[in-house]
């Protein structure tokens, strides 16, 4: 494939002794949205965590095969995780805003790589934020604490923190599951601006979300990647079974 | 049918009885304690020094005593106990080792506290050559606190979501930053209430510090962390036991159990509110 | 090479040792113990510092004696006295606490209790003295109540808060299904909680009653003021004792350093040391057999 911000190749992934992910190979183009789908217990969490090697924290795991990021294993010796993680940004599947301010969280990541330039701060927070579009909210509650946000407005907080740091590619983790339908269509209209500067993967449980929001869309199954190609192929016409099954709703 | 409720009843008037029993322990103690310890106390019982042989004035240099003791203790105590909090909680795998470290602390909290004043005797007294002193009997009581300040430091580390963590090591916070960044500013005020607990216990111990710098009878106070001191426990068994008019200083002993547990209490109770208020806090 | 890396690999260095501490530590005690009673079993048989009932280290006209055998037993008998008022009155109160207590009364009972964990134990040892002592005395019509059964029923305050605690959170822990099984079957609730409940709970109240005993063994400052400090074998608790942890506490102070008398003080640390660490070993391990039945 053209273009492939990530090439991820025979990848595998144990908790413990049970083999999690099954020798996943896919390619995911840049700024692009790639979405995963797949039954709860697929290995798709999984599969996005291992991107920017999230699982390390996780006691007794271990990945096997690559995960190339501009032509460099992620699991390579030597690899500066910390350094991973502020060019692969994540998003969860439950806001989780820290204890601060509203302009403290944004400007956390920034803080933690050494910057001090108050304005330099100011600035990145603020394009930040209208880049999560979610300035105008907020612009005259900078000093409130997080928690008093809306659930929707706390998630889109999330993406500007996580925005702030200039990742080149953003995780989803079903990001907007916890939200209400309107809140979640605020988070699938930032997702089409996002796209035109980050490479977005997006693990989501619902269908029509996948459908809607991504250019590609990858179904996982039992661990194994079954099936990978543009979204409106896989929604009209897959070429496997097990893929038009779950699509057409018969399980998961 | 009759005999069972019979049974219940009976048997649930000997669970009151036993409740009733473990209360009534506290209000005996208590009652017997004020009533006959109030009438001592006042404003020159607490700030002068002890008279003629301690038959007479105050218990000054015993309250000086037991608090600098107790400050040793906490210094001692806190930041070894929120550093192990933090190696278990934080950076611990599952391990033989990890194992063999949560056991010790458990074993360590059942050491009997003489053993540590027999500890202590040989390490700071003789062997670091401190002589017998508040510095000596500070760290003796500290490293017997050390399995509380420990267990109480991992307690509030768990309090803080698992989430504040994530989200840092996501935005590239190394651990460490993650930890002090991100982790520390939420759990500090929890490991200090349950570190005051501790402490509380500490300042109330006798058995480590007869022989690691109590004194019997100082009519001075400390001049410095090198010099002998006066402490209110061990001040209370000396006017209780060892005292040549055991009867003539009989209210000063009283007196003095007032004063100690009155100061054991008032930090129980700080530690009580700010937990309280920790968790209205948490919940808000 | 990362950024952060060998700082990040020095502060994980850091920790790891500040965590070894705690096993330094407890391995720095064992061994003062046992490097300092050293001396003292080079001149001491061993069959007669444990089996001797006789303990006069400073006789002068004999052969110095220093057998632990009557400080032993005075231990147990004490430590054991302690249990037996404890127990039942602590599982009863906890029973009560976890199955009958309305909120209201749970929420006065369970604060008391704690603060009686927190009252020094000299103070204990002053009551026992000024309180328990003259009322033995009276009922029994003894001199004194400076004796076993004294210093029985102050441990046996002392202990009780474990127990209360330990034991509530171990009845606490029987799942519902349980009960509601039990109660489903027509059996009554004082019913359930004597045939479902605490043998479900039996194994965490027994290491909670351990732990108390490990307690009760290794208190020093009560015993010392309250059993009357005369090291002979007892007869009965109206006996007056001194227990291992009294001896340490009286005789330390006064021997000088390094004397065959002073290492066999550290001795009886060490044999101490020794049945606590068993005691708490043993509660520990039924405790975690029980949490692995209860999941």
């Amino acid at each position: 494939m053209k273009n492939a911000k990530i090439n991820v190749s025979k990848f595998n992934f144990y908790y413990g002794d049970s083999r999690v992910l099954k020798d996943i190979t896919i390619d995911i183009p840049e700024n692009r949205v790639t979405g995963i789908i797949g039954p709860s217990g697929c290995g798709k969490s999984t599969f996005l965590r291992s991107l920017n090697r999230m699982n390390d924290v996780i006691l007794g795991s271990r990945a096997e095969g690559s995960v190339m990021l501009d032509g460099r294993d992620i699991y390579g010796r030597d690899v500066d995780v910390a350094g991973l993680r502020r060019k692969v940004g994540m998003v969860f599947q439950k806001s989780n805003p820290f204890p601060k301010s509203v302009f403290e969280n944004v400007a956390y990541g920034l803080r933690i790589d050494g910057i001090k330039d108050k304005y330099f701060i100011e600035e990145r927070v603020e394009r930040s934020l209208r880049d999560a579009a979610l300035w105008s909210e907020v612009k005259d509650r900078l000093r409130d604490n997080a928690f008093e946000l809306s659930g929707g407005q706390q998630q889109r907080l999330c993406i500007a923190r996580a925005l702030a740091i200039e990742p080149e590619i953003l995780l989803m983790d079903e990001p907007a599951s916890a939200l209400d339908p309107t809140a979640t269509l605020k988070i699938e209209e930032l997702i089409q601006e996002l796209k035109k500067k980050y490479t977005i993967i997006i693990v989501t449980h619902n269908m029509q979300q996948a459908a809607r929001v991504s250019d590609l869309t990858a179904f996982f199954m039992l661990g194994e990647l079954v099936e990978y190609d543009i979204t409106s192929i896989i929604f009209t016409k897959p070429s496997k079974k097990l893929t038009e099954d779950y699509i057409t709703g018969r399980f998961g | 049918m009759k005999l069972k409720n019979v049974t219940q009843a009976a048997g649930f008037l000997f669970l009151r009885i036993c409740v009733t029993a473990a209360i009534l322990a506290l209000v005996v103690i208590l009652a017997d304690i004020v009533t006959k310890g109030i009438g001592v106390i006042s404003w020159e019982f607490l700030t002068t020094m002890p008279k003629n042989g301690m038959t007479q004035g105050g218990i000054l240099p015993a309250i000086v005593g037991t608090f600098l003791v107790t400050v040793i203790t906490a210094l001692l105590a806190i930041p070894l106990g929120m550093g192990c909090a933090i190696y278990l909680n934080e950076y611990a795998s599952d391990t033989k080792l990890t194992r063999l470290i949560r056991m010790s602390i458990r074993n360590l909290s059942g050491v009997p506290s003489i053993v540590y004043g027999l500890f202590g005797v040989i390490l700071f007294v003789q062997l670091m050559n401190l002589g017998t002193c508040v510095l000596s009997a500070g760290m003796t009581l500290g490293l017997m606190t050390l399995p509380w300040t420990i267990t109480a430091s991992e307690e509030a580390l768990k309090n803080v979501p698992r989430s504040y963590r994530e989200g840092a090591l996501a935005l590239g916070a190394t651990k460490w930053q993650t930890i002090r960044t991100n982790v520390l500013p939420y759990a500090i005020p929890g490991m200090l209430t349950g570190t005051i607990l501790g402490l509380s216990r500490a300042a109330g111990e006798t058995a480590p510090i007869l022989f690691t710098g109590a004194a019997f009878y100082l009519p001075f106070l400390p001049k410095s962390l090198f010099s002998q001191f006066m402490a209110l426990p061990y001040h209370l068994y000396v006017m209780s036991t060892q005292h040549h008019a055991i009867s003539k200083v009989r209210p000063i002993a009283y007196g003095t159990a007032l004063v100690l547990i009155t100061m054991v209490f008032a930090m129980n109770l700080v530690a009580v509110i700010a937990r309280y208020r920790l968790r209205k806090i948490k919940m808000e | 090479m990362a950024r952060h890396a060998h700082k990040e690999k020095l502060i994980h260095g850091l920790f790891l040792l500040n965590g070894l501490l705690v096993v330094f530590l407890l391995a720095g005690i064992f061994a003062v113990l046992v490097k300092t009673s050293i001396p003292a079993f080079r001149e001491i048989p061993l069959g007669q510092f444990l089996f001797s009932s006789v303990w006069n280290p400073t006789a002068t006209f004999t052969k110095p004696s220093y057998g632990i055998l009557a400080m032993l037993v005075s231990t147990f008998m004490v430590s054991v006295g302690a249990l037996a008022i404890a127990i039942p009155i602590g599982v009863g109160a906890a029973a009560y606490l976890s199955d009958v207590a309305n909120r209201h009364v749970r929420e006065i009972a369970k604060p008391i209790v704690e603060i009686l964990a927190g009252i020094p134990s000299v103070v204990i040892g002053f009551l026992g003295i000024v309180l328990v002592g003259p009322m033995i005395a009276r009922i029994f019509g003894l001199p004194n109540g400076l004796n076993a059964l004294n210093g029985a029923i102050l441990l046996a305050v002392m202990a009780l808060p474990t127990i209360v605690s330990l034991s509530e959170d171990a009845l606490k822990s029987v799942p519902r299904s349980f009960q509601e099984a039990s109660l489903a079957l027509g059996a009554t609730h004082w019913q359930t909680l004597v045939k479902v409940k605490i043998p479900a709970a039996l194994s965490g109240i027994i290491a909670a009653c351990m732990l108390g005993m490990g307690r009760a063994v290794g208190e020093t400052m009560t015993v010392l003021m309250a059993t009357g400090c005369s090291i002979k074998m007892p007869a009965s608790f109206l006996d007056s004792v001194q227990t291992m942890t009294a001896t340490i506490a009286i005789e330390l102070g006064e021997v000088p350093y390094n004397t065959t008398h002073y290492y066999a003080l550290f001795g009886i640390g060490l044999v101490l040391f020794i049945i606590t660490f068993f005691v708490n070993m043993a509660s520990d391990i039924i405790l975690h057999k029980y949490q692995r039945v209860m999941k």
